[in-house]
């Protein structure tokens, strides 16, 4: 039996997915708490132990890969010229390498600019600005600003390549760590995001893994590829494009709810699905994540509550306005809280669908009608999803929640939103065994055996669930 | 200077320089446009072609990333005075005060005369006008002519 071990070093647990790459079926799964504050192998030997436990013993393993969003994940810092452009195109770089972004600055960077950032202490910066051969003047006056700050961490270069070479220089002289790569908008109006997402991992495994302490870790895991969300990106990527032997899923929409965030991963060009329809903005990469910091299940349930309007969002969970402020108090007292009584679980599936609701809103394009002389014309922004063809849930509130099919259906086209570019016929399916980042992390090594493990884990939600209302809030 | 030095003058003035060109406000006609575009490009210029449809705040958002050495606005329906009111001012405001604007097409609807609606452009603060049925090679004859003048010493130097 060939077996590998697929590791997530996550915030709160150490989670393990064993698997058996000839049979192409998971072996066990165990988890232990998350200790990279203390020691990160200490968590990881609790977990291992749980797995031998379900196992009987521990197989040899030919595979130990791992992923991590321990020590609050890759924390970035991006920095572009125009808000839209370069600037956009840098923060599509770092969500696309699974980045957490803290910081986003466009235009010249201010002393108060570089005061923030300092505070901000980004694990990585993304330096970007100007077309090749266009502005050169404001990514030189930022090159050296950071130069004289006080910040120590990677600082990675992928700006208008007249100047480039002349930005790390200054970098490097004056003793920071900076990576040169390819320009994020060579020219106007193109996305090149893959370069500079490459650059970030490689500076995530060369270092990051190491200041953050996961390295400890070494004589148990073979390699720390990446951070979770760009392996939960890769296995998303991997079921929709498929291997050389197995026809991908196609388009698709992957939503993943946190206690933090709640992530959005599309992979699908998107682009305008009916003729004379003019696209309009950045074009957007075909992987697309989107994170909302303001819609995570126990660390911003207020935020939910707020971006839904309190009132509206009572009647949704069945509960007065009353008995809502005070479960959002008791989740605020223990993030940690897991729902026992009905209204705790009505509470956590309104919740949920009011995140997915939004955060797909946000991810999804948006399509305008303009008055014109020679008549209406229909303008798209972002992405057309309404083709793709399979949406996938995953964590916990989807894989452990009662009704996930009705939460997931929030992420559909609905009539009182006609202008959101959102799926509006798709299979819905649950990742319920966790398998998307194990099934990432394992396409480098073995496609075809990663496909078809993250291919079985997916419970499609029959229709009849789906309609079935079996809480308030369905 | 002699008629042949000027027209290599001119000739080099296209090397390097980079235009943004689009079509204003709710406006569809793209066609002249992108043959303006295509004339440009041939005459040796960088062309950054928005397309239809374009707010004037893209136009300055495209000319700030790129380094942009002029803006050429097309506007063909007949409120290319509403939409190009304050280009320039917004030109300023993002730190490109010096960029050469150019507007051209059908830019008013009514009976006033090519030398009134001129007029009204040049005051807007644009650089140059074009009336419709300006042929192409106008357009890349006047652009030579500005940008050789611009980086000729000026008579004080």
């Amino acid at each position: 039996m060939s077996a590998a071990l697929l590791i997530d070093f996550g915030s709160t647990y150490t989670k393990l997915r064993a698997v058996d790459l000839g049979a192409r079926r998971i072996l066990a799964t165990a988890q232990g708490p998350s200790t990279v504050t203390s020691d990160i192998t200490i968590g990881l030997d609790l977990a291992l132990a749980a797995l031998a436990a379900k196992l009987g013993h521990l197989p040899t393993f030919a595979h130990r890969l791992a992923s991590s969003s321990a020590a609050g994940g890759l924390r970035m810092v991006t920095i572009g010229l125009v808000k839209e452009l370069t600037a956009e195109a840098a923060r599509q770089a770092a969500l696309g390498a699974g980045a957490k972004l803290v910081g986003a600055f466009a235009y010249r960077l201010t002393a108060a600019d570089i005061g923030s950032i300092e505070t901000l202490a980004p694990d990585i910066i993304l330096l970007a600005g100007g077309t090749d051969g266009g502005n050169a003047e404001v990514v030189r006056h930022n090159g050296k600003r950071l130069a004289a700050s006080g910040l120590q961490c990677p600082i990675i270069v992928a700006c208008n390549r007249d100047v480039a070479e002349e930005v790390v220089e200054g970098l490097t002289s004056a003793a920071k760590n900076a990576v040169l790569t390819r320009n994020v908008m060579p020219a106007f109006g193109v996305l090149e995001i893959a370069p500079a997402r490459e650059a970030i991992r490689e500076v995530f495994i060369a270092r990051i893994v190491h200041a953050k302490g996961i390295d400890r870790a070494a004589a148990q895991v073979d390699a720390v590829l990446m951070p979770t969300p760009a392996a939960v990106m890769e296995g998303a990527r991997l079921l929709s494009e498929g291997t050389e032997r197995h026809s991908g899923l196609g388009d698709l929409l992957v939503v993943d709810i946190g206690g933090a965030t709640t992530d959005v991963h599309s992979v699908a060009v998107g682009a305008p699905r009916r003729d004379g329809v003019v696209q309009y903005g950045l074009p957007e990469p075909f992987v697309k994540r989107t994170v909302e910091g303001d819609l995570g299940m126990r660390h911003n349930a207020r935020a939910i509550v707020q971006a839904a309007s309190s009132s509206a969002f009572a009647v949704r969970a069945g509960l007065t306005e009353a008995e809502l402020e005070a479960m959002l108090d008791a989740i605020e007292d223990n993030v940690e809280r897991l729902p026992t009584s009905p209204h705790e679980v009505a509470l956590d599936e309104a919740l949920a669908w009011t995140a997915v609701r939004i955060a797909v809103g946000r991810h999804a394009g948006t399509s305008e009608i303009v008055q014109t002389v020679q008549g209406p014309v229909t303008m798209q922004r972002g992405k057309d999803l309404s083709g793709v063809t399979t949406v996938i849930g995953t964590g916990g509130p989807l894989a452990h929640g009662a009704t996930p099919a009705s939460v997931l259906k929030a992420a559909l086209a609905d009539a009182t939103d006609p202008f959101s570019l959102r799926p509006v016929r798709p299979a819905l399916y649950i990742d319920a065994d966790y398998l998307l980042y194990a099934g990432g992390l394992l396409s480098a090594i073995d496609p075809d055996a990663a496909f078809e493990i993250a291919r079985a884990s997916l419970r499609p939600l029959e229709e009849r669930e789906a309609d079935e209302p079996r809480s308030q809030i369905a | 200077m002699t008629e042949s030095s000027t027209a290599l003058c001119a000739q080099g003035a296209a090397i390097n320089k980079t235009l943004i060109t689009g079509v204003i406000g709710s406006d569809t006609h793209i066609v002249g446009n992108r043959i303006l575009s295509i004339a440009l490009e041939k005459a040796g210029f960088k062309v950054i072609a928005l397309g239809a449809l374009t707010p004037a705040a893209d136009f300055v958002k495209a000319a700030i990333e790129t380094a942009a050495d002029a803006i050429l606005v097309s506007s063909l329906y007949g409120l290319g005075e509403l939409d190009c009111r304050g280009f320039r001012e917004q030109c300023i405001e993002a730190g490109l005060d010096d960029i050469l604007l150019y507007v051209g097409g059908n830019l008013v609807v009514g009976k006033r005369s090519w030398e009134e609606t001129e007029r009204t452009f040049l005051g807007m603060g644009f650089d140059r006008a074009f009336p419709p049925g300006t042929r192409t090679d106008a357009v890349v004859d006047a652009l030579n002519r500005d940008f050789a003048a611009r980086s000729a010493p000026t008579p004080s130097a």
